[in-house]
Formats: C-alpha cells, structure tokens, sequence
C-alpha cells in the first residue's frame, strides 16, 4: 500500500532512487577531485580563490542531492526502477542518429545529408507513408534553404564540394 | 516624447518589421504545437540571430516569447493539452468551455485577455521606466550580487516538494560555470587536462542540450496521439466585449503579471496562480472557477501574457535573468556588446523604450493575426508528435554547430540532451541549471568586486538597497523553513490519521525504556503476569 509520504512525492516514482544515488555518488566523486583539479593562489583571499566557487557548487551539490536521497520514501531499488533506467537508454540511440549527422555535414554537406537524414529518422520511427516521406524531404530542403542560404548561419562547406568543377564549388559552399 | 520618437526611429526599418512579423507569426505557431515551446525555438535560434543586428535578433526572440502565449492557448482550450507549459491553467476553463460547445468564445476570451495582459504590462513599463533609470544606478557589485543571489534562491524555493534536489541542479549550474579557465588567475578548473573544455562549456550547447534535444528525445521515444479538433462557430470578436465587462478581474491579474515578472526566479506560474486565487475569492460565481468560468480564463491569459514584459525589467536593468527565457537573450545581448545593467538605462535609454515599443506593436500583430487566422492555425496541432521530433533534432543541429562548428559542442549538447530527457522522465526541473549557470557567473564576478572594498562583514549590507535584498534573501528563507515545517506537521498528521502504529521507531523505545524502567510500569507488568497466569490457568 502507498504510504503518506508516496503520496505527496512530486513526480512519478520510477527511476527517482537510482537518479538520487547516481548524483549523490558523481557529485562526491567531483567534490573529491577539488584538491587537484583546482588550484590555491597565494597571496590571494578566499573569494577571489579559484577554488572558492567550485567548492561551494559542488558542496551544495552534494549536500542538497545527499539530503534528497535521504528524504525519498523509497530505499530499495524495484524491478521498475530498472525498466525506467532501460527507457533512459532509449534516448542513447537518438543521441546516436544526432552524432552521426553531426559527424556527416563537414563531410559530405548539409544539403545531401539532411535530405537522407529525415527521410531516414521518419522511416525509423515508422512513417512510412509516401506522403510523410515527402513531407520529410521538403522539411530538409526548407531547413537547409532557410538557414544556410538566407539567414547564412555559419555552417562550412562540405570536403566533398572540394571535387566540384570550380563555378559549382563557390556556389555549393555558400548555399548547399 | 523625444524619447518616443528616438525610439520609433530605431524600430523604423524594414528589418524589424520583418523581425517583428516573423516573430510574432512564428511564436503562435510555435505556442500552438504542443511540444516545441518558446525555450526550444529560442534555443534553436540563437545563434541564427547573432549574425543579425542587436535589435533585429532580439525582437525575434522577444517575438517568440511574447506570442507563443496566445498560440499555447488555442491547443489548450481545443484538446486539453496546454501548448506551452504556461498554459496549463487555461485547460481549467478554456477546455470545459469547448466541451460545452463554446470553443470560439473561449478562444476569443483567452486572445482578448492575453492582448490585455501584453498591452497592460508594455505601457506601465514604458512609464516606468524613468524611474527604474533612476533606480539602476543604485546597484552596485554587492547589490547585483545579491539580488542574483535572490533570483536564484527564488527559483530553488518555487519547485515546492522539490527543493533539495531543485538546489542541488542549480549548484550543478553554478558548477558547469566554473568549468575550463578561470579568467583572474589563469587557472584551470576541472579540465581534466582536455582542451575541448579549457573554453568553458557554452551556455547555448547546454541550453540547447537540456531544452531542444531532450524534448526531441521525449516525442522520439513517445507515441502519436489521436486528436479530435472540435469545429469553431461563431464570432473571435465577442471576446473584447466579454472582456470589458470584467475589468477589475483583468486589470488585478494584469497586475499581479507585471509585479511578479519584474521579481527574478517568479514569473508567470505564481502570477497566475496570485491571480486565478483572487478572482475565485472575489468572483460572484466561485463554483463555476474550474468548469468553464469566463473570469478564470480571464485571469489565467491576462496574468502569463504580462510577464514576458516585465521579465525583461530585471534583464536591462540589472543584467540579471529571471528565468530560462531572458537567460538565453542575455548571451544575445553579450554577443553584440551590449551589456545590460545600470548603462544602458543611462545611456541607451531609447533602445530599451524601442524594445518595448516593439513588444507593443506585437502584441497587435498577434491579436489580429489570430483573429484571423485561426481556423487555419488549427490545423498545427495535428501535426504528428515522433514527426516533431525529428524535426527538432533536425534544426537543434543548426543551433549547435553554427555556434563553433565544433563537433564536442555537439557530444556536449547530445550528453545534455540525454541528462535532460531523464529530467523530464522524473518530473524534475531543469530551469536551476541554467540560472545556476547564468547568475553563478554574475555572482562570482560581482563577489570578488564587491569583497574588495569590504572591510568587515557589515559593510556588505550598510547600503539602503544592499540592506533591503539582504533582508528579502532572509524573509524568503524563513518563509520557507516555515512552510517546510507547516508541510512536515501536517504529513505527520495525516499519517497518525491512516496508521495504527507509532510514526516514529524512536519514540516508540523510548516509551518501552521508560516503562521498563519506571516503578509504574514494574506494577503494571506484574499485573499483567498475573492476570496472564490466571487466564491460562483457566486451561
């Protein structure tokens, strides 16, 4: 039966222990490095240390997230915990696809990558509709136009451009 | 009047009615996506605007922020799901309303009452503000750092039932500052010997990572929901009318937008609470307050939409952030050199009058864009959820990778990314991180300037405005310790009320020892044997 205290907890229970602990342990470990990851000037007073505010954030840190594990109601990991942390690694896969479209533009070039890239992801979560997919592929083409050809955020040409007959070189690294 | 019309002379260019236009079309249609809100399109922005000219930039962002309100409405009164978090107390009202067949004369409510609030909230600054210039300059190093210090502790005791770990995240914030070289003493901090992190970690790769990313992350791995739009009838333009027959209720919550915007670390959810509170006490109608009242509505648009006004008073004024929001325009205004604080309400008096000005004209755009165009605006909301995020994963590339084209930034901002999609998961708040960040910075550097001159600790607060944020800091801790205390008495009571048992191990041996120890309880036990040994004799 759910207690009072589980009751008034804000936020779902599942993952909270494990998310508490693993901070708790990580801002320990941090707190534990200060000596030689920071240095003590002389001659220097004790606000304008540079240890001073590294000390006090990772303080708070671990007082603050070593009292909230200490106030949670629960105190023993339950096999939803365990699901939750498995729902946490779902997110690692996504952060997969992102890396590797980061890694592809400086090669390859904004305009191919991202015309395959969301097809791609859309068709990975299971838009496979004709209509969707080109959806998609305007999507990237309007991205690629909006923000490189007429707001020109700063996005290099690709090395592959580099291969280009000259006139199409310029234009590719400018606009595509 | 000169003032008024330097400043008019600013916002004369067909680049900032472009801006103003893009912003203010682009907010709606952001606010009325459940999913994208205005921290993930400012975020993705960004940098965009960097190359653009101060004021251009910054009245896309302050565009955005502005309208996304009144476009957050629509899909909250139409199908229950607020489009921005802000938005979630007009659900109360609004949606009653549409399940009642009036979804237009909510819609029409909640844009009236929103042009209200913006409108309201734009004027009262712009005759303030001679006199916050008047203000300003009494801050100095130690005052700006403890009302940072203020803002911060604000938004750790606002997250009620959250507060420790809502501090530990925000020392998490004041943490990442201090990453990379300390720039008085040229010493590193927790670089670990890498050089990706000697600059630092920027504070767009971690906005982008906790706020874009991670709500990419969120729709990925979530399902498409079914949505069923009800079909609009009648007019949007009763709402003005309805509104003018509840002024006061408008004219409070307006109020109330406006005070608790212009406090760092409140904004809009306590101002909307203040008001939603007040006019259910005062209403004539109390019982109508959750199942479709007009005054609820009223009071739920018109106090969130005269925040984002006001929240830019402590942003110019003192260079301080209220919230995630204005933190994000404050590396804009880095970017290009102004810094905000005292000067520039000295020196650049007619550029923050333009800014406002430019909030003011918004805030018509929006209104008639929407009355307008509603119908077709709708359609946003179907707009499948896994689609988004793809499609935000997408454009948050654009805002970390122009920003350095560095490919760490975006190992940086995918690793946020992650930190924050189980944020999210757990209910947590990821705003401490990015004022930690922020105000961890101002706070640092204010400290360090201001303990110079400081001979004893008395002098920090021997200044009027010193003494009076002194002050604040210690009324708000003890306020919350006794709202700690008040929470921690009536848990305990409700728990003797379910249980049988004692509550507490400890006091429970306690009264054994006692008893064991106590002549009383010797007699007592003896009783208790012998009238044991005779109920077993009985067998």
């Amino acid at each position: 039966m759910t207690t009072e205290r589980e009751r008034r907890f804000v936020g779902p229970r599942r993952g909270q222990l494990v998310f508490a602990a693993v901070f708790v342990a990580l801002s320990a470990l941090l707190l534990v490095m200060l000596p030689e990851q920071t240095a003590w000037t002389k001659k220097t007073k004790l606000f304008a240390q540079p240890r001073f505010w590294p000390a006090i954030a990772l303080g708070g840190m671990a007082l603050f997230a070593a009292l909230h594990l200490y106030r949670l109601p629960w105190k023993r990991v339950s096999r939803y915990d365990m699901r939750e942390v498995r729902k946490w690694s779902e997110a690692v896969e996504y952060a997969g696809w992102f890396m590797a479209y980061v890694i592809m533009v400086p090669v390859i070039g904004y305009l191919p990558v991202t015309v395959v890239f969301v097809p791609a992801l859309a068709w990975r979560m299971g838009y496979r509709s004709r209509g969707m997919l080109l959806l998609s592929v305007v999507f990237a083409v309007a991205v690629v136009i909006l923000f490189k050809a007429v707001l020109a955020v700063r996005i290099p040409g690709a090395m592959l451009y580099e291969y280009f007959p000259s006139a199409l070189r310029s234009f590719a690294i400018l606009y595509l | 009047m000169d003032l008024l019309i330097s400043a008019f002379d600013i916002l004369l260019r067909w680049d900032v009615a472009l801006a103003l236009l893009a912003g203010s079309v682009g907010g709606v249609l952001i606010g009325a996506i459940p999913g994208v809100g205005p921290a993930v399109a400012i975020a993705i922005l960004l940098p965009a605007t960097f190359s653009l000219d101060p004021i251009v930039g910054l009245t896309v962002l302050l565009g955005i922020y502005g309208s996304s309100m009144y476009g957050g409405a629509i899909p909250a009164i139409l199908i229950n799901t607020p489009g921005t978090a802000v938005n979630a107390l007009t659900t109360y009202d609004g949606h009653p309303m549409t399940a009642r067949g009036e979804p237009r004369r909510a819609l029409s409510l909640a844009y009236s009452a929103s042009f209200f609030g913006g409108v309201f909230s734009v004027v009262c600054l712009i005759l303030f503000a001679p006199v916050l210039a008047k203000v300003a300059p009494m801050f100095g190093s130690r005052e700006i750092f403890l009302a940072a210090l203020l803002g911060l502790i604000l938004v750790v005791v606002a997250h009620r039932g959250q507060t420790l770990i809502a501090g530990a995240l925000a020392c998490l914030g004041i943490f990442l500052n201090t990453i990379g070289m300390e720039p008085v003493k040229y010493t590193q901090r927790y670089t670990f010997g890498q050089d990706f992190l000697g600059g630092g970690i920027n504070l767009i790769v971690v906005v982008l990572g906790l706020f874009a990313l991670s709500q990419a992350f969120v729709l990925l791995t979530d399902e498409d929901e079914k949505i069923r739009v009800s079909r609009l009838r009648g007019g949007l333009f009763q709402g003005l009318r309805e509104l003018a027959r509840h002024p006061r209720v408008a004219g409070v919550s307006a109020s109330f937008g406006v005070l608790m915007g212009m406090i760092p670390g409140v904004g809009e959810f306590t101002a909307q609470f203040m008001s939603y509170t007040y006019a259910q006490k005062t209403s004539k109608r109390p019982q109508d307050f959750g199942r479709g009242s007009s005054e609820g509505l009223i009071a739920a648009e018109t106090s969130n939409n005269a925040v984002p006004a006001a929240a830019m008073v402590p942003l110019l004024a003192l260079g301080i952030p209220g919230e995630a929001l204005t933190a994000m325009m404050l590396s804009v205004f880095y970017v290009h050199n102004v810094v905000p604080g005292p000067g520039l309400f000295q020196n650049d008096m007619d550029f923050v009058v333009a800014l406002y000005l430019a909030l003011l004209i918004l805030n018509v755009l929006v209104l008639v864009f929407l009355l307008f165009a509603t119908g077709a605006l709708v359609q946003v909301v179907r707009i499948p959820n896994r689609f988004l995020g793809v499609c935000i994963l997408t454009l948050s590339f654009v805002g970390v990778y122009s920003l350095r084209n560095s490919v760490t930034d975006c190992l940086l901002a995918a690793g946020f990314g992650v930190f924050g999609f189980v944020l999210k998961r757990l209910s947590l708040p990821a705003v401490p991180i990015i004022l930690g960040m922020v105000l961890g910075g101002i706070m640092e550097v204010k400290l360090r300037a201001a303990m110079a001159r400081i001979k004893t600790p008395f002098d920090f607060i021997d200044r009027p405005v010193a003494f009076i944020l002194f002050s604040l800091i210690i009324i708000v801790l003890v306020a919350h310790v006794l709202r700690v205390r008040k929470d921690r008495l009536s848990l305990k009571e409700a728990e003797w009320q379910t249980k049988t048992a004692s509550t507490s191990f400890g006091a429970l041996m306690w009264r054994r020892r006692n008893s064991f120890l106590k002549a009383h309880g010797k007699k007592v036990r003896a009783r208790h044997s012998r009238l044991l040994r005779r109920l077993t004799g009985l067998f």
